[in-house]
């Protein structure tokens, strides 16, 4: 627990340093949002109907962008190959790059969720089912994108492959949150989306950290 | 963990041993018949590796003879592709976890994050080493980098990077150490300091193994040599 501490601190330090690697991504979500209704038109129905699609597009583009650099530094200079050599501290360093990424990538997307609502002209009923979406979903984009990272770790051009790589894993996940928003704009219950999202986070959260060590350990054998 | 070493005076960072795992004069790693291919190209095949706590072995060959995939094989990072690596006369495989928590492995390259400080680089391998943080600024003023721990290491030479990464040979209560090429960009003075490290080392029953160009300028009657042809 005290090692999972020290290794948490040190990725916030690392953020703290390089603000371009969060920072980016969370500039290219807003943009993102900002050009569509620029390019489909301020038609305020069509840009509620268009909305969840839009919102979990950039979503997943933008933790996409963020995960490619998230091992590569401490790949090239030796730290995780002297993880794997002394085993035991690398799954609470995999942990560690999990909290942090989320914390750097997920959370600013909820925090932006209300301007992200007036943007899109979303209702407070949406509004909400946006909000709990997010909540649910961006830790299990965040787990899907480290799992992708580890594996493209020692790929020299890892970003095109990470893309190819994790995109279809996220299509389940971009069902079931705009098929909750859109629920949610109707007036519709959508417990039942959420549940889904609950559930397939919980079986990330149990089995990726497992396969990110797998991979690292592959990667510098 | 139970600790290996106890710091008795931190200002002089006297070091008193308390027992290592293995006696000394045991095997503590030992390796028979290994073959490494990298590339269709066999680096070396029916190699036999034996270290004794308290000895040194220094794996020697010119560039591209396999060295560092040697040691590799020995951390335990790749399995080779023939033969078997033992610790305590035990498969590695099967005692992983204990010959990691025994084992000190600085590779090539430094396992120094460039974006951090000296200090924060030492207290982050103190917490993977499983060790309750320590007054680190003595340790980096008796490596000659007094003034320096508050800097990125992108700023330090790349012999102080070094000293940081070693640093850890000071702190890391482990009895086998596995260098690849500790004195790189290190000027004389500091080789001069960590081969007086390994010597002290040695007497409280550690062992290393280690890849040099350099030789070894020891007062010590354990030093082996491993010499490995270059093959095509």
């Amino acid at each position: 627990m005290v090692t999972l501490g020290v290794f948490i601190r040190r990725e916030l330090r690392l953020l703290a340093r390089q603000k371009a690697d969060w920072l980016n991504p969370v500039l290219f979500f807003i943009i993102v949002l900002c050009l569509f209704p620029l390019g489909v038109g301020p038609e305020p129905n069509m840009l509620q109907l268009m909305a969840p699609g839009i919102v979990w597009i950039a979503a997943l583009l933008s933790v996409l962008l963020a995960a490619e650099r998230l091992f590569k530094d401490d790949f090239r200079n030796g730290v995780i190959e002297q993880l794997v050599a002394a085993r035991q501290p690398l799954l609470s360093f995999v942990l560690a790059k999990l909290v942090t990424n989320w914390l750097s990538t997920g959370l600013p997307l909820v925090l932006l969720s209300p301007l992200v609502a007036l943007l899109l002209n979303l209702q407070t009923p949406a509004f909400i089912a946006m909000l709990l979406t997010l909540l649910l979903g961006t830790p299990l984009l965040s787990l899907l994108s480290v799992m992708g990272a580890a594996l493209t770790v020692s790929a020299d051009k890892g970003g095109i492959l990470l893309a190819l790589l994790i995109l279809p894993l996220y299509i389940p996940l971009l069902i079931f949150a705009s098929a909750a928003m859109e629920a949610a704009s109707m007036a519709l219950p959508y417990h039942g989306q959420l549940a889904i999202m609950l559930a397939m986070l919980l079986f990330a959260l149990a089995l990726v950290p497992l396969a990110v060590l797998s991979a690292l350990k592959l990667n510098v054998s | 963990m139970r600790p290996i070493f106890t710091v008795v005076d931190s200002q002089s960072l006297v070091i008193k041993p308390t027992a290592f795992p293995v006696l000394p004069g045991q095997p503590l790693l030992t390796a028979c018949g290994l073959a490494c291919i990298r590339q269709d190209r066999v680096l070396f095949e029916q190699l036999a590796v034996s270290v004794n706590a308290g000895e040194l072995l220094q794996v020697a060959g010119k560039n591209g003879a396999g060295k560092s995939s040697l040691l590799r094989l020995l951390a335990g990072l790749a399995q080779p592709d023939e033969g078997r690596v033992q610790y305590c006369r035990q498969d590695v495989t099967a005692v992983a976890a204990d010959y990691a928590a025994n084992l000190c492995y600085i590779g090539h390259q430094s396992g120094i994050h460039e974006q951090l400080t000296a200090l924060e680089n030492l207290s982050f391998w103190r917490a993977a080493a499983q060790q309750a943080p320590a007054d680190d600024l003595a340790l980096l003023a008796r490596l000659g980098l007094a003034g320096l721990e508050d800097i990125p290491c992108r700023m330090l030479s790349a012999g102080q990077q070094r000293r940081v990464s070693l640093a850890r040979l000071w702190f890391a209560s482990r009895q086998l150490w596995i260098l690849d090429e500790p004195f790189t960009a290190l000027d004389q003075g500091a080789i001069a300091m960590l081969q007086q490290h390994f010597l002290q080392h040695l007497q409280q029953g550690g062992a290393i193994v280690l890849t040099t160009h350099q030789s070894l300028s020891l007062k010590y009657d354990k030093l082996n040599t491993l010499e490995l042809a270059y093959r095509w």
